[in-house]
């Protein structure tokens, strides 16, 4: 039966158009004779299609569309009657003799419109007859469509200022009238569709209902482009008489719609000027409708219209729109005390974002509404409601949008105490949002005070909250937070020294409490932060005024001192040990030769207990070496010690080869050019031998294992050591060495035993084409090389 | 003609927070035919961001690369020149120009590429080239109290590389052009 229902529908549907096509044509063929009589007839006929009942609004309006275009040709041929010298008076009452009463209203509100075009009479006269008339359809879906009708038919022949139907007569106040009348029985019409049919379609019918708002709403959209209506009219007439009718029909569907239409249709400044009317409305409607969707929409367009113009702002003072908004707020979430919270923050937001845009000044009435809303979530538990907690984003990014500057937000002082609701997924991406809106503006934090509220605020990336051991984190989310966190710690700078030092140690103790997984990620960019610090101070008198207070790079560095140490034990040792080794160079760029050799004892200390696997091993003795070469802090004493330390540990790696580049490589810690006191020829080519040595073993060891001996790559890495230190001019480099050097390499790469190795015989290749190279230098080094056979 | 870009040593986020964006408005998609990264990015989201500019990248390892399967150097051959990448802070002494002249003969290549002291360089030695594109977030480092945060780009034409060193200085992006010709003696082939 209701599968059949559509089909039926679209039957009657067929059969309706056919009947209207059918009239119309006779219609047409008398309307080209110009036979009045027959005309009316079948126009008449044709409208009665219109009378079914039994079509869906929408499938009627499908026909009503199509009565419509025909009625267009009609009124025309009317037009050319009168001209003919038919008189518009007896046209208008020869229509009413058509035998149904709907064909009859569509006939006369036709007529009518060439009537009030004649101007044989008031166009007011013509415009009240017909509203009245049309009280003769009282069927919801028949009469809201002959309403739409003549709505449509008279919206311009309205006696509206500077209209040419305006006279002494007429004037815009019976347009006015006119239309409030007919929007107040189209809405009657509208309410009461709800009540006809059986109760079990309710839902079904609400559904065309709303299809059909628009029909409605149009009257509303004639108001608003009435000239004459001024604001006094508006607030006088229009909108009590708008706002009556809304609130008396009781409707949840009309009440929502229509509030928002006004909210639509009519200008920004009148809102303003009316507002106390209008949110009067609000709490008086019915409390399941969704207030706070439109309300929010008026406070966006009010928004909206404050930013458009500064020269609008006054006019928002003046009224105090503020605090209408925020009463009117207060009310309506009283009166629908099962408003769901998130409702009640989709309004604060919507306030907040007004009063940032009207009074960015009144950061108190921000912190007011975020007080508000505090209140609102007092005494519950952290939220759940997913929509809840993102319009809480919403709300708490809208300062940091407007504002451009965290700076500003941190002196709200509700503003952490709404995070506090936050469960700590959303905290933390709240924090998230306030580190890219810092990032994003560049923000310069610059006060120690603001970096502890700024990272009261974000304390959820910070370190673990209460609830949040037991979640899952991702490990790519978790990174990518620390990641930003890392960020932030480099935008917090102040130019002051004394400032900047109590930065960091406001930094460093809220990052400490964030556990071995957070320090790996915060401890390198407050380590580099210091550094630049100790930079800014370095060849600054120490103490000029002998204050014990100052700042000095003595002092930061011991707080870099048990910084990095935190590392040590989570643990992370090799970044440990590379953050030593910085604070060592920056040490020894401040002349600080004690604070240098307790930052290597502690990268050692490091290298021995903690970093075991070899190739980390690797990496970190080529740090210690390339970092030791670089230091002229040292007396012979600690650099000896640290020196010997170093060549130890590289003869102690695991692989040959790694041993043989790293004792190499620990040959530049007794030749350094630019140090005249580190020039000891001797024990640089001692290490050069002892690599020579390593590299023997490697090949018997090779040759043991695998039958055959290993590549000449290292002997030809150490030939070109030979080749540095000689050109450098280390007495102990001789001729003989290099040559005897070369003569080994040959007999290895020719010899049975060998393993082919393209890439190092490449390598010797290239060496022994440099040599060439420096050999037709000529001068000086050209001299030196002469004497090598190559 | 080939464009390769040369950059290093960003150390982001350890010592600058992201790439300057006047760079990165430079830097755009479907321009850049290869990538020669010495290392020291130091996270994965500038690995991604670099796919995006070019699928075809390399780099090796610095030493606060999370990633730690960057191998310690790598060649490729581009056209007629064969390049070298190795971020240096394996040679020692570091940034010692003929120690780095020898990793260039061990890998047997016309242009070395190496990072580590965060300063532009680029040299001719004994025919080859030895660039280091300087660090492009400008970062801190120990061998240099101001660094421009800079990279390098090498037009790559025939036997010729013409090396684009970008530098910005005091908010201003300056280029300088080096050229170099490759010769047949130089040829290590």
């Amino acid at each position: 039966m209701i599968a059949d229902g559509v089909e039926d529908e679209e039957k009657w549907l067929a059969a309706g158009i056919a009947g209207l096509q059918q009239n119309a044509f006779y219609m047409h063929r008398a309307l080209d004779s110009n036979n009045l009589r027959d005309a009316l007839k079948y126009s008449a006929q044709m409208l009665s299609e219109l009378r079914t009942s039994r079509l869906s609004p929408h499938k009627y309006y499908e026909l009503y569309m199509r009565a419509f275009d025909e009625l267009r040709k009609l009124e025309m041929f009317f037009k050319e009657e009168t001209r003919r010298g038919c008189s518009i008076v007896d046209l208008y009452e020869l229509v009413q003799h058509a035998g149904n009463i709907l064909p009859r209203l569509y006939l006369l509100c036709t007529v009518g419109s060439v009537y009030i075009k004649s101007k044989e009479a008031p166009a007011k006269d013509v415009l009240k007859d017909l509203v009245e008339m049309c009280r003769g359809i009282q069927h919801p879906v028949r009469g809201l469509f002959l309403r739409s009708y003549l709505a449509q038919v008279s919206r311009d022949k309205l006696p509206d200022i500077g209209s040419e139907y305006e006279g002494d007569a007429d004037t815009v106040v019976d347009a006015v009238e006119f239309v409030l009348q007919n929007f107040t029985e189209m809405n009657k019409l509208w309410v009461r569709m709800q009540h006809q049919g059986p109760a079990r379609e309710k839902e079904k019918r609400e559904k065309e209902r709303s299809e059909l708002r628009d029909l409605v709403g149009k009257n509303l959209h004639v108001l608003s482009q009435i000239e004459g209506i001024d604001l006094d009219m508006y607030k006088e007439t229009v909108l009590p008489r708008v706002l009556e009718q809304v609130v008396n029909c009781k409707d949840e569907i009309a009440q929502y719609y229509l509030m928002d239409c006004i909210i639509q249709v009519f200008p920004d400044e009148y809102h303003l000027q009316t507002l106390d009317v209008l949110l009067g409305a609000f709490p008086q409607l019915q409390p399941t409708v969704d207030i706070k969707t439109v309300l929010s929409r008026l406070m966006e367009r009010l928004s909206n219209y404050a930013a458009s113009s500064a020269d609008v702002l006054p006019e928002f003072l003046q009224v105090e729109a503020f605090s209408k908004l925020n009463n009117a707020i207060g009310k309506v979430i009283e009166a629908q005390p099962d408003m769901p919270i998130l409702g009640v923050i989709t309004l604060y937001s919507s306030l907040l974002t007004f009063t940032l845009h009207v009074h960015p000044d009144r950061l108190d009435y921000a912190d007011q509404v975020l007080g508000a809303c505090v209140k609102k979530l007092s005494g519950k538990e952290k939220l759940e409601d997913k929509k809840a907690t993102k319009q809480i984003v919403a709300l708490l990014s809208a300062p940091l949008d407007k504002y451009n500057d965290i700076v500003t937000a941190l002196k709200l002082s509700n503003y952490p105490r709404v995070m506090e609701y936050l469960d700590s997924e959303t905290n933390k991406v709240m924090a998230t949002v306030i580190i890219q809106s810092i990032m994003k503006n560049k923000t310069r934090i610059s006060t120690a005070d603001r970096v502890e509220a700024l990272f009261e605020l974000i304390k959820g990336l910070i370190k673990d909250l209460d609830d949040a051991f037991h979640d899952e984190v991702d490990e790519d989310d978790f990174k990518e937070e620390q990641n930003s966190v890392a960020r932030l710690i480099q935008l917090l700078h102040s130019d002051d020294p004394e400032e900047m030092f109590k930065i960091i140690c406001t930094v460093r103790k809220h990052i400490l409490g964030g556990g071995p997984k957070r320090l790996p990620f915060t401890v390198p960019p407050l380590v580099f932060s210091s550094l630049k610090l100790v930079r800014q101070l370095q060849g600054q008198e120490e103490n000029p005024f002998g204050e014990e207070e100052s700042t000095t790079p003595k002092k930061i560095f011991q707080v870099l001192n048990q910084t990095v140490e935190t590392l040590s034990n989570i643990p992370a040792p090799e970044l440990a040990l590379q953050l030593f080794l910085q604070c060592a160079e920056a040490a020894n760029d401040c002349d600080l030769e004690p604070v240098a050799y307790e930052f290597f004892t502690q990268a050692y200390i490091l290298y021995e207990e903690e970093i075991s696997d070899s190739r980390a091993q690797v990496t970190a003795i080529h740090l210690i070496i390339g970092t030791l070469q670089r230091m002229h802090v040292f007396g012979v004493e600690n650099r000896d010690t640290l020196t010997h330390k170093a060549t130890g540990y590289s003869a102690k790696l695991l692989k040959k080869p790694d041993q043989c580049r790293a004792v190499y490589a620990c040959s530049h810690l007794f030749w350094v050019d630019d140090q005249d006191n580190v020039k000891d020829g001797e024990r640089v080519l001692l290490c050069l031998k002892r690599a020579l040595r390593i590299a023997n073993a490697a090949q018997q060891m090779s040759n043991a294992a695998r039958g055959s001996a290993g590549s000449v790559t290292l002997f030809v890495e150490i030939l070109n050591k030979y080749l540095y230190f000689f050109e450098k001019g280390n007495p102990q480099i001789t001729v003989a060495a290099i040559q005897s050097l070369i003569e080994l390499i040959t007999t290895e790469m020719h010899s049975d035993s060998s393993t082919p190795d393209p890439a190092a015989d490449a390598f010797f290749a290239s060496t022994l084409r440099y040599m060439e190279f420096q050999k037709q230098k000529g001068g000086a080094i050209g001299e030196k090389y002469e004497p090598i056979k190559v | 003609m080939v464009l390769v870009l040369a950059i290093g040593d960003l150390h982001i986020p350890h010592r600058a927070p992201d790439l300057p964006p006047k760079f990165k408005s430079m830097l755009v998609p479907g321009k850049i035919q290869h990538i020669i990264c010495t290392g020291n990015l130091c996270i994965k989201e500038v690995h991604d961001y670099f796919k995006t500019l070019c699928p075809d990248l390399h780099i090796t390892r610095g030493e606060y690369d999370e990633d730690s399967r960057y191998p310690e150097n790598k060649t490729l051959t581009i056209g007629q020149f064969k390049l070298g990448i190795c971020h240096g802070h394996q040679v020692i002494p570091w940034g010692d120009l003929d120690s780095l002249a020898m990793v260039q003969r061990q890998l047997d290549v016309d242009i070395l590429v190496t990072g580590h002291t965060h300063q532009f360089k680029a040299y001719k030695h004994e025919g080859g080239v030895v660039i280091n594109p300087g660090s492009a977030t400008g970062a801190y480092s120990s061998f240099t109290y101001d660094v421009n945060p800079s990279f390098v780009l090498m037009d790559i034409d025939g036997l010729r590389v013409v090396v684009y060193v970008y530098e910005l200085i005091d908010g201003e992006v300056k280029v300088d052009k080096i050229d170099f010709k490759k010769t047949a003696t130089a040829s290590a082939h």
